[in-house]
């Protein structure tokens, strides 16, 4: 079935102009990151505040509120849109910390802000009805029943979908909703259970929706020795790697374990998501925003993944049908890759 | 980053390293502090993140050059460590081009990291911290400061 429909998709004439792309919506940890994003070519870069408020709040990362004003004012003086990421859960006895980050992202001028949140989102639309709002893949919204309430109580404009639909389901949310969709185009994956994953709360008692972050840093241990080196999150052992094997961050779900007396990867392989090969496929039937995962890589990540997608999308608008993926472009992206292994994730699973 | 010249990944003859192995080590601790310092005082180190080293120990060490500064920072100063006690806090050791190559913007230290072409040892937390400091240095403020200096002559005043 699967395969038959991805089959009509492909069979579709192809015809494109530039205002036909999707937007390319880059990832922007600190001021410099998001200066490469814009430099290199995004219509949109995403970012979030030095605190909680965010899902990627990592020591050392992201904006204060001078940076944010410069990072505001630089990539609005080149064209590119601002959108500020307020994608956790407000915590018991601090809602007002998050109602303050809604109110000084519209004070600031951003194009959107990106909430998960139903209390958030509702406050955002009472007190600012003007500001923009995107429902943010932490939302947890998959069918298009989710992402049309959150329309039509909070008025959301894009939903972000979460990594977990095939191309065809992500059609089907397409076809039967006026919001905007924007899909994850390149980056880390993970068990992908956004906005409902408890993992890290099982080792750690922290997690994405409690303080921002999956797998907290202070958790962390990497333990060399001679010949392997362990890493273990708050001493839970989560993989073992040999001198010469390539390592990935300890989170749970990406960790090996010993099940039934087998020891593997029992829960998802340190993979990236990389669409290159079905980016006509994803524009064709009607997504609005590509977006990049890695807040918290470094700006020469940033440079890389954007120049790269960038090239890809404009390549489109030229070759059309004769599009076809640059060894050049796959190379780029597959140094970057955590694992060192591609993937199209979800999007061409056989299961539905 | 540059989009003209790239610096490859290599290796230096492994005599180099045997040689500077051999070599007092403390003039890397000088320069590299002298270094930070002088970026410190630029005012492109996040302060936030500045005081959450103090009172760590470092180490930077470079396989094929044999090189190893080892410092600290306290009082708002990075500090030598001539002499130093036990473990670091932190300890970055990898070859010169994998060094260069972040250093210039070229490649991300996560990727030389998970390729295991950067080895980060000691406090993750803190390894982050720094890793996101140095991210954060943005090359465009050092421009409006560094020709201001020479304005300061008298003759020069308009």
């Amino acid at each position: 079935m699967a395969t038959l429909v991805t089959l009509r998709i492909l069979s579709r004439p192809f015809a494109m102009d530039r205002s036909a792309l999707p937007d390319l919506v880059c990832p922007a940890g600190s001021l410099p990151a998001l200066k490469a994003a814009v430099d290199n070519g995004a219509d949109a870069v995403y970012l979030g505040y030095k605190n909680d408020t965010n899902a990627r709040n990592f020591a050392g990362l992201n904006f204060d509120a001078k940076t944010m004003a410069d990072g505001v004012r630089y990539a609005h003086g080149k064209g590119c849109e601002v959108l500020m990421a307020i994608n956790t859960f407000p915590q018991p006895g601090r809602v007002a910390d998050w109602r303050a980050a809604v109110d000084g992202a519209v004070d600031l001028g951003v194009d959107a802000i990106i909430l998960a949140d139903v209390g958030l989102l509702d406050y955002a639309r009472s007190r600012h009805p003007q500001q923009r709002l995107h429902l943010s893949v932490q939302g947890s919204a998959t069918s298009y029943e989710a992402i049309n309430f959150a329309h039509r109580e909070f008025d959301v404009r894009r939903a972000v979908l979460p990594r977990v639909l095939t191309l065809a389901q992500v059609e089907h949310v397409i076809r039967n909703t006026p919001v905007e969709i924007e899909v994850f185009g390149f980056g880390s994956l993970c068990v992908m259970n956004e906005g409902r994953c408890w993992l890290s709360s099982y080792a750690t008692g922290e997690s994405p929706n409690t303080v921002g972050a999956c797998s907290p840093a202070k958790y962390v241990k990497w333990d060399k020795k001679p010949g392997q080196m362990d890493t273990r999150l708050n001493g839970v052992l989560i993989d073992r790697f040999a001198d010469d094997e390539p390592a990935g961050y300890p989170t749970l779900c990406k960790g090996r374990f010993e099940v039934q007396g087998e020891t593997y990867y029992a829960l998802e392989e340190p993979t990236s998501l990389n669409v290159l090969e079905i980016l006509p496929d994803i524009i064709k039937i009607g997504v609005k925003a590509i977006k990049v995962e890695g807040r918290q890589r470094s700006p020469a990540y940033v440079t890389q993944v954007t120049r790269t997608l960038r090239a890809a999308l404009d390549s489109l608008v030229n070759a059309g049908e004769r599009y076809h993926v640059k060894p050049t472009w796959q190379a780029e992206l597959a140094k970057v890759s955590e694992g060192n292994q591609a993937t199209l994730g979800a999007y061409n699973r056989p299961w539905r | 980053m540059s989009q003209g010249f790239t610096i490859p990944k290599f290796q230096l003859p492994g005599f180099i390293a045997r040689i500077g192995e051999k070599l007092p080590q403390w003039p890397h601790a000088v320069a590299l502090t002298t270094a930070l310092n002088a970026a410190a005082k630029l005012g492109v180190l996040p302060e936030d993140s500045l005081a959450q080293l103090d009172g760590k120990t470092f180490v930077v060490q470079v396989y094929d050059t044999g090189g190893q500064a080892a410092f600290t920072y306290r009082g708002g100063l990075f500090r030598p460590l001539f002499r130093p006690a036990g473990a670091p806090d932190l300890a970055f050791r990898a070859n010169l081009s994998a060094f260069l190559q972040v250093a210039a913007r070229q490649e991300d230290p996560d990727t030389l990291f998970f390729n295991r072409e950067l080895s980060i040892e000691g406090d993750t937390e803190l390894g982050l911290i720094v890793k996101n400091m140095l991210d954060a240095i943005d090359p465009s403020q050092f421009r409006p400061t560094l020709p201001r200096l020479p304005l300061n002559l008298p003759f020069s005043r308009r």
